[in-house]
């Protein structure tokens, strides 16, 4: 059983999505955000003691405008760690929450020596300019972050009705909370450097990746092998960029192996 | 009153089939379908349109900032100030605006506002506005759930390197100066300052706290407009201020002059269906980026309240646009009717007249703009004549100003001899 539990940071007050036995495993989600019934979390509170916490203004939780810069994001989450108690969990990030556990190894490389980092985001590629998704509308998202994009799109609108405004104007604050603070890090060009430190990561890592995402698509992943030494990629198949919803019993398999 | 003639300066030059072939005039937009050529006529016509308007008593001519954009092209409104400020010579320069966050440092924008305002001994009116986000997010990068901080922080830098008679240091988060001390200052301390709004209520007291006047910028018309501006009016009622004078609110209108109804319809009409349906086609994904507007302002509902529907403006007829206050045209007699009802309707004391539209060519232009200025405008003048004596949020001129003197003797046209 997933459980949303609040917890005090030094700058703000943070939700957390905890549940499971096992190894801790700290799980950053991405820029879409996360939920109690996400089938992911359930899958990986099977095997490890899941903490998930929420970016301040993701679901209902408090904003924090003093988070404005990548080093901000990736102090907050570290003191996240330190106020769960965490002691060198299995950090595990996906998409935009692959790229501040990315930081977060590069930073305090000593204090992460295990890490999964499920197609993050954070590098550049001139030669494959990835999709903006902030000038997209809901529905063209499903194409850029799903390899069965029918299957992916009647996912994501399930209980979603746009025609009825009550329903839209929550989408919309949801959207500016959610998406506002994410574009912090990712916005216009979801690059704040990474490149140059992704050398200082010494945690055993892996990179797990859809073989079809068409948001990073893999050159994004060879630059990330080939940038953390060690590193290694597990590209599943039949996956988009939201690998961990497409193929979830196969992430967590690969997840596993650094319990 | 003041009635400001201010120009957009879109692209005439759009294909009949843009709506169908292109997704968006703004953004990314396809630069092939610009040319610089023709280029070079559109801007020298739409300068000449501004100076003509200040030759007939137009209290102000008006530029503004957009970026990569057909609508708009004037990604630097203080090149264009410049550039009429020699030929017009009695008309307030009204920049509205400089997009405060996009300029780095923004003691860039104190600079050239106060050059505009020393080179047109003091008849400069001056805009900050937050900018579109297409402009701001997403052609210039600003990242949207810090834009308004940003712009907070340069709108408090501009003012204080005007104010300061001594170099200062500035330790913002987003500039960083140990020596400002900004050269030229401008004449006027400080120039009057619009502020662009788009129903906020943050932006409803950044105005009243600062004493700056709130200009609504919509092609919706004013039927649309009235609740975004009662808002405004509401707000200083709620925080008791008093102090109702119509000068504290400014509002734009597109509008359209001819000798009747009918010649109107006739002359104005494939123009202002050009605008509506090409000039206003923009990506639904460049509207507005998340983080943008405050999530105060998302829950106020002024989003669905006051977004016009451009999809459907696209596609109106003469008559719907005229009915539904799109636009006011017709005879001087008909406009001067409807702008009655707009200006006391709205409570407004500045009016940005949009009287070039889409793609008019200059002929037409002048024509309404005369017929407006000549007919229109005289008895309009004095709708609020309790409030004659409100100058605050209007240029104060040197009373003796230089003149530019002659330039040498050429041979025909500039490149011809």
């Amino acid at each position: 059983m997933i459980r949303l539990e609040t917890l005090r940071a030094p700058k703000v007050e943070v939700q957390v999505l905890t549940g499971g036995e096992g190894p801790d495993l700290l799980f950053l989600h991405g820029a879409g955000g996360l939920v109690a019934e996400d089938p992911f979390l359930d899958a990986l509170a099977a095997r490890f003691r899941v903490h998930a916490p929420l970016l301040p203004g993701y679901g209902d939780s408090a904003e924090c405008h003093e988070i404005r810069t990548m080093l901000d994001f990736t102090l907050h989450t570290h003191d996240v760690m330190n106020a769960l108690g965490l002691v060198r969990p299995v950090v595990v990030g996906h998409s935009m929450g692959g790229m501040i556990a990315a930081e977060m190894a590069a930073v305090a490389p000593n204090d992460i020596d295990r890490l999964a980092l499920l197609c993050p985001a954070g590098l550049w590629l001139d030669a494959y300019p990835m999709p903006d998704i902030f000038a997209m509308v809901p529905h063209e998202l499903p194409a850029v972050l799903f390899h069965d994009v029918e299957a992916g799109a009647a996912m994501m609108t399930a209980g979603a009705d746009f025609s009825d405004l009550d329903f839209l104007q929550r989408f919309l604050v949801q959207n500016a909370r959610q998406l506002g603070m994410a574009g912090k890090i990712l916005f216009p060009i979801p690059d704040r450097g990474l490149a140059e430190r992704l050398y200082r990561i010494k945690a055993r890592t892996l990179l797990i990746w859809g073989a079809s995402d068409r948001l990073t698509p893999l050159p994004y992943a060879e630059a990330f092998r080939d940038g953390i030494a060690g590193s290694e990629l597990v590209v599943i198949p039949e996956a988009g960029h939201m690998v961990p919803l497409e193929q979830t019993a196969r992430v967590v398999e690969a997840i596993g192996r650094l319990a | 009153m003041k009635f400001t003639w201010f120009n957009l300066m879109p692209w005439p030059h759009l294909p009949d089939d843009f709506r169908k072939k292109h997704r968006s005039v703004w953004v990314d937009i396809d630069a092939k379908l610009y040319d610089p050529v023709k280029g070079h006529d559109v801007y020298n016509d739409y300068l000449d349109m501004l100076e003509y308007a200040d030759g007939l008593g137009y209290d102000g001519v008006g530029v503004n900032e957009h970026h990569q954009n057909a609508y708009g092209m004037m990604p630097s409104p203080n090149i264009m100030a410049a550039a009429i400020s020699r030929r017009a010579l009695n008309a307030a320069i009204v920049v509205l605006g400089n997009s405060l966050s996009l300029y780095n440092p923004p003691v860039r924008v104190a600079e050239e506002f106060a050059m505009l305002d020393v080179i047109s001994g003091g008849r400069l009116v001056a805009g900050f506005p937050v900018g579109t986000s297409m402009d701001t997010n997403y052609c210039y990068g600003d990242i949207p759930a810090l834009t308004r901080e940003r712009y907070q922080e340069a709108h408090d830098l501009v003012r204080k390197a005007w104010r300061e008679t001594e170099p200062f240091a500035w330790n913002g988060r987003y500039t960083k100066l140990r020596y400002v001390n900004t050269w030229p200052k401008p004449i006027q301390q400080p120039p009057p300052i619009h502020i662009p709004g788009g129903g906020s209520v943050e932006t409803y007291d950044f105005c009243l706290d600062n004493v700056y006047s709130y200009s609504y910028l919509s092609f919706s018309g004013y039927i649309r407009a009235k609740a975004l501006l009662q808002g405004y009016w509401d707000r200083l009622t709620e925080r008791n201020e008093p102090d109702e004078s119509p000068y504290r609110a400014g509002f734009a209108q597109t509008i359209c002059v001819a000798e009747t109804d009918a010649e109107a319809e006739r002359l104005y009409a494939p123009h202002v269906n050009y605008f509506f349906n090409r000039c206003l086609h923009i990506a639904p994904g460049f509207a507005d980026a998340p983080g943008y507007r405050t999530i105060k302002t998302i829950k106020s509902g002024a989003l669905s309240q006051f977004s016009p529907n451009f999809e459907e403006a696209a596609h109106m007829s003469w008559g719907d646009l005229v009915d539904g206050g799109f636009i006011i045209a017709g005879s001087p007699d008909t406009v001067r009717e409807r702008m009655e009802d707009m200006i006391k309707g709205l409570h407004v004391g500045n009016i940005f007249c949009l009287i070039h539209v889409g793609d008019m060519p200059i002929e037409k232009t002048k024509y309404s703009t005369r017929l407006f200025a000549e007919k229109v405008m005289p008895k309009l003048r004095n709708l609020w004549p309790e409030y004659q004596d409100d100058e605050r949020f209007w240029c104060k001129p040197l009373a003796e100003r230089a003149t530019p003197g002659p330039v040498s003797e050429r041979k025909g046209k500039g490149g011809a001899q």
